[in-house]
């Protein structure tokens, strides 16, 4: 049993998972599945600055931040405790072209070459984490939800802007990984 | 708030006379919709739903950023299963409780908000997605890379949350 769950889980069984989500958290309070509001209700709590959008009562939306806070927990159990035995199955184009830009460390969940402290004072290693964070984050409200808010609440309830929302995530990451990344990577 | 019969019309007004409603339906997609009123240690069960879900998120590698790289590179059908069969049990689940009129396990009606079309979901998507592929990470896995011992990863959720700030601050000028 432990050895089954330590092995990387199938999208088959994720997927659903994921997706029980959904009505669990309208069965067990009413509340709609989105994670990208944490990060504004994060602003309103801490930083509010007089900024109407910010300006609302957070308190109420504190389940939320119990949820999020879930995530950090979940996650540090299951790579404390459920570790994956077996080395990551990567594709090999995906490898043989990392290492054509001097990644071949691809151990753990993100290449550890390119995301470390000293390369936050790089070029390379500011664009990947600085601005890649800020434009999650700025994109992410401008659109009103990110992938679980739009892409798996939002389409769950058939949700036209949800859709629309989805096709311009995909479209912005297939630009990014296919024609700009390997400029950044090539840093 | 005159012949109000069921607890739906009852609820539906609650929705439209509190003052985040049009905040809601245009922008934070998750926002409360419950009338009730309970002590702050409720919360812990959203935090059990949390944890479960971070579960999730390290161990089918949904966090990784080769996983990510390789969906927008098409050399894996991983995460289009993952979000694909996720949608279909979520559409599943939403039309089982609006046909059968499912209520919260405290009694209250369900009701969804719709939400409008705007510019924004276009041009924010698309800043979002070239984010996503450069990070490898949406706001949840941010989380979970975190607390999964990537910690400079901090910086990355740290920045969104600055971007999530500095939209916030230039909003009105902005199209939507």
């Amino acid at each position: 049993m432990i050895e089954f769950l330590q092995k990387p889980w199938p999208w088959y069984v994720a997927g659903p998972m994921i997706g029980l989500i959904v009505p669990i958290l309208l069965l067990i309070g009413n509340k709609t599945f989105g994670i990208s509001s944490s990060m504004r209700h994060i602003c309103a709590a801490c930083i509010p600055a007089n900024v109407p959008f910010f300006k609302y009562d957070w308190k109420k939306e504190v389940w939320n931040l119990f949820f999020v806070g879930g995530i950090v927990l979940g996650s540090f159990f299951a790579a404390s405790f459920l570790p994956n035995p077996e080395p990551i199955q990567i594709h090999p184009r995906l490898v043989e072209e990392l290492a054509g830009y001097g990644v071949n460390d691809i151990n753990g969940l993100v290449p550890e070459q390119l995301f470390n402290w000293q390369a936050l004072f790089t070029l390379k290693g500011f664009l990947l984490m600085i601005v890649g964070g800020f434009m999650v984050g700025f994109g992410t409200r401008y659109a009103g939800g990110c992938t679980s808010g739009h892409s798996i609440m939002g389409l769950s309830n058939l949700q036209g802007p949800s859709l629309v929302a989805t096709i311009a995530f995909m479209v912005g990451g297939f630009l990014m990984t296919n024609l700009i990344l390997p400029f950044i990577l090539k840093l | 708030m005159n012949n109000l019969n069921t607890t739906e019309d009852q609820h539906h007004q609650f929705l439209e006379q509190n003052p985040d409603f049009e905040m809601r339906s245009l922008d934070a997609v998750c926002f409360n919709e419950s009338e009730l009123k309970h002590p702050w240690w409720y919360n812990f069960k959203y935090a059990l739903v949390g944890l479960l879900f971070g579960v999730v998120f390290v161990k089918a590698e949904i966090v990784s950023w080769y996983r990510i790289q390789e969906m927008f590179k098409l050399q894996s059908f991983h995460m289009y299963g993952v979000i694909g069969s996720a949608v279909t049990v979520g559409l599943i689940s939403v039309f089982l409780i609006k046909k059968f009129n499912i209520k919260t396990i405290y009694g209250e009606p369900i009701e969804f908000v719709k939400k409008q079309f705007s510019i924004s979901q276009i041009y924010g998507g698309l800043l979002f997605g070239l984010g996503w592929a450069l990070t490898g990470a949406c706001p949840g896995p941010l989380y979970a890379l975190v607390g999964s011992g990537a910690v400079v990863v901090l910086v990355v959720l740290l920045s969104a949350i600055a971007g999530t700030w500095v939209y916030g601050k230039i909003r009105e000028r902005l199209p939507h």
